[in-house]
């Protein structure tokens, strides 16, 4: 994980849900690449082509409510996104993004000071997210440190991964 | 009374610190909590990569681990059939002996209920969001992503933060025709779909004591749509005997304490309340029925299915009120049980033949309509009164149909009328 993340905006609005993110048709494909084509392609419909990577989403209240479905992270992580922002998110989505190793802020008022198209910097220790255009910031609580770790180790996969080997390494070998 | 400095603990609080294995724990704190079961259905298939690539080679206690295929079921594209083969195939290879496949399925929130998997005191995670309906066993239950549940499988335990509490407490009788899902959409209604975010929601009070099980499971079941990471009703005598002869493994019967501390508290009184409609396009636009029948909305298709609504006290309710009557010209009624053991029953009951009479379509047991990515798909500009738990755009097809969510009477008489309709009137 980055400490600094810099790009461009796309703005959201409030309870973005995840029939908006990726609908029910969708949830049959695995394939991340194929996933990323249909990505917003309720909430944000243009998205999925215009976007670039190293592009910053920034929501409004509650974002990512709804389903379990891992695909809405996923689909964002294939296509790139730096982070996903949001005045609050949906606690299943937090975790599903956070466990992808995908950078994701809770900052109250963000939504707020940030129109389509600025550019965003956000310090995740720091806890602060500032307008590049206009210079308007936020401040936020940064992550605890379990969190912060786990996006430092690239997510879950990669942490248990760690934890697995650790444990392994600690049983001494049969005579 | 707690020893502990001050007051005591929520049942969700009591059920986290048993989880894991500490006398008591605060809102706001982080734990690693030991899971007593977990649940799979298709969304699963993306749990075995990650199990892989942590390095794990064996589930940590496939005894407590239940697979429930439900969206897709029997498998309806090529993608379905691809999802259930990697399932089918990692629970042979980790040994996994309860998997509840086609011929046994069921959606996997009941699968869990009627076969005892989940008893008051565990912690239960599922890769469905609609894991919340368990907590009406006095469990804490949880939906949870696939990354996450292959985590679970591989250790046993996630960490989780300890969530701050509202309580709801509900008194009063509910009138004629006014069923626990009015309750539930009423409060929702009240406080939204972010009033419980992150945060536990515990009922009590004289009605929620009064209800049945399938009622309880209803409740629980739609604090996910109020952003809560779980809905409980502490155990009683009720709980006891629905788990009586089925519980899978010993229950822990933990209540709140007296002196629990609640974020907030929410007092009902359901008494006059009248049935409730959630009308497009949030599960918390909540109307009373009357002011929606008002309008004079006519739908084209009609939805009785769901973990929310489709057990069979709702089916067999939802017969009563068909027998006699046709399903209106031009409409489309589905009727889809929410287990295959339900399926058995309404087929014993009569059910089957009472809805097919009237020219519904009563499907095998599935997700069905709800979920808008196997069968009931709406198409843009199309009405469908729905006994279901969201209505976000997209979420039964086309982003522009509309989807009103009430109980399982309300649609029957929405099916009748051919358009939204007050089901008292046929009582």
């Amino acid at each position: 994980m980055k400490d600094i993340i810099e790009g461009r905006v796309w703005t959201l609005g409030r309870d973005v849900d995840t029939d908006g993110i990726i609908s029910g048709k969708y949830l049959t494909i695995i394939d991340p690449e194929e996933l990323k084509k249909h990505v917003f392609e309720i909430a944000l419909p243009e998205f999925a082509k215009e976007a670039r990577p190293g592009d910053i989403l920034v929501a409004d209240v509650n974002f990512g409510s709804g389903s379990s479905r891992e695909h809405a992270p996923q689909a964002m992580k294939a296509i790139g996104v730096g982070a996903v922002v949001a005045d609050s998110f949906a606690r299943i989505f937090f975790r599903n993004a956070i466990n992808l190793g995908l950078p994701t802020v809770e900052a109250r008022g963000v939504r707020a000071i940030f129109e389509q198209g600025d550019t965003a910097r956000i310090e995740m220790r720091a806890g602060r997210i500032t307008n590049l255009r206009t210079g308007a910031t936020v401040t936020f609580p940064p992550l605890p440190p379990h969190l912060l770790s786990l996006l430092e180790a690239g997510g879950l996969v990669e942490k248990v991964r760690a934890e697995l080997e650790a444990r392994k390494a600690s049983v001494p070998a049969a005579p | 009374m707690n020893a502990n400095n001050g007051h005591g603990m929520t049942l969700a609080e009591k059920v986290l610190a048993r989880s894991a294995g500490v006398d008591r724990v605060v809102p706001g704190e982080i734990i690693e909590g030991n899971v007593d079961l977990a649940m799979m259905h298709e969304q699963g298939a993306q749990t075995v990569g990650p199990f892989h690539q942590m390095g794990a080679e064996k589930v940590w206690d496939p005894e407590r681990v239940v697979i429930a295929i439900d969206h897709w079921v029997p498998a309806s594209t090529e993608g379905a059939a691809v999802l259930h083969r990697i399932l089918r195939k990692f629970a042979a290879e980790t040994n996994l002996p309860h998997f509840y496949d086609v011929g046994r399925h069921g959606i996997c929130h009941q699968i869990l209920a009627e076969n005892g998997w989940v008893v008051p005191g565990d912690l239960a995670v599922g890769t469905d969001s609609h894991t919340n309906m368990l907590g009406a066993m006095g469990a804490v239950a949880a939906g949870i992503g696939p990354t996450e549940m292959a985590a679970v499988l591989a250790l046993g335990r996630l960490w989780l933060k300890v969530p701050p509490t509202i309580q709801v407490r509900v008194q009063g009788t509910f009138g004629r025709g006014v069923t626990a899902k009015d309750l539930v959409l009423r409060i929702l209604g009240d406080i939204k779909t972010t009033g419980a975010t992150y945060k536990a929601v515990e009922f009590s009070g004289p009605t929620i004591e009064a209800l049945s099980m399938p009622e309880r499971f209803t409740i629980c079941n739609m604090t996910t749509e109020m952003g809560a990471k779980c809905g409980m009703v502490a155990p009683d005598e009720k709980t006891y005997e629905y788990l009586a002869k089925i519980a899978k493994h010993p229950m822990h019967p933990l209540r709140q304490d007296a002196d629990a501390q609640y974020e907030r508290v929410i007092d009902i009184d359901v008494d006059g309340m009248p049935p409730m409609v959630a009308c497009p396009y949030s599960p918390d636009n909540v109307r009373p029925l009357p002011d929606v029948v008002a309008e004079h909305i006519k739908v084209d298709q009609v939805f009785l299915g769901s973990c929310t609504n489709a057990r069979i006290e709702d089916l067999r309710e939802g017969a009563a009120l068909m027998k006699g009557h046709q399903v209106a010209n031009g409409v489309r009624f589905i009727v889809s049980p929410a287990s295959t053991k339900i399926y058995d029953q309404c087929l014993k009951e009569g059910i089957i033949q009472t809805f097919t009479d009237a020219g519904a379509v009563f499907t095998n047991s599935s997700c069905s309509a709800c979920f808008g990515g196997n069968m009931g798909i709406l198409a843009p500009e199309e009405v469908c009164a729905s006994s279901s738990n969201r209505n976000f755009p997209g979420r039964m097809g086309a982003k522009e149909a509309r989807i009103y969510l009430m109980s399982p009477a309300a649609t029957v008489a929405a099916a009748i009328r051919g358009e939204i309709a007050d089901h008292r009137e046929y009582l």
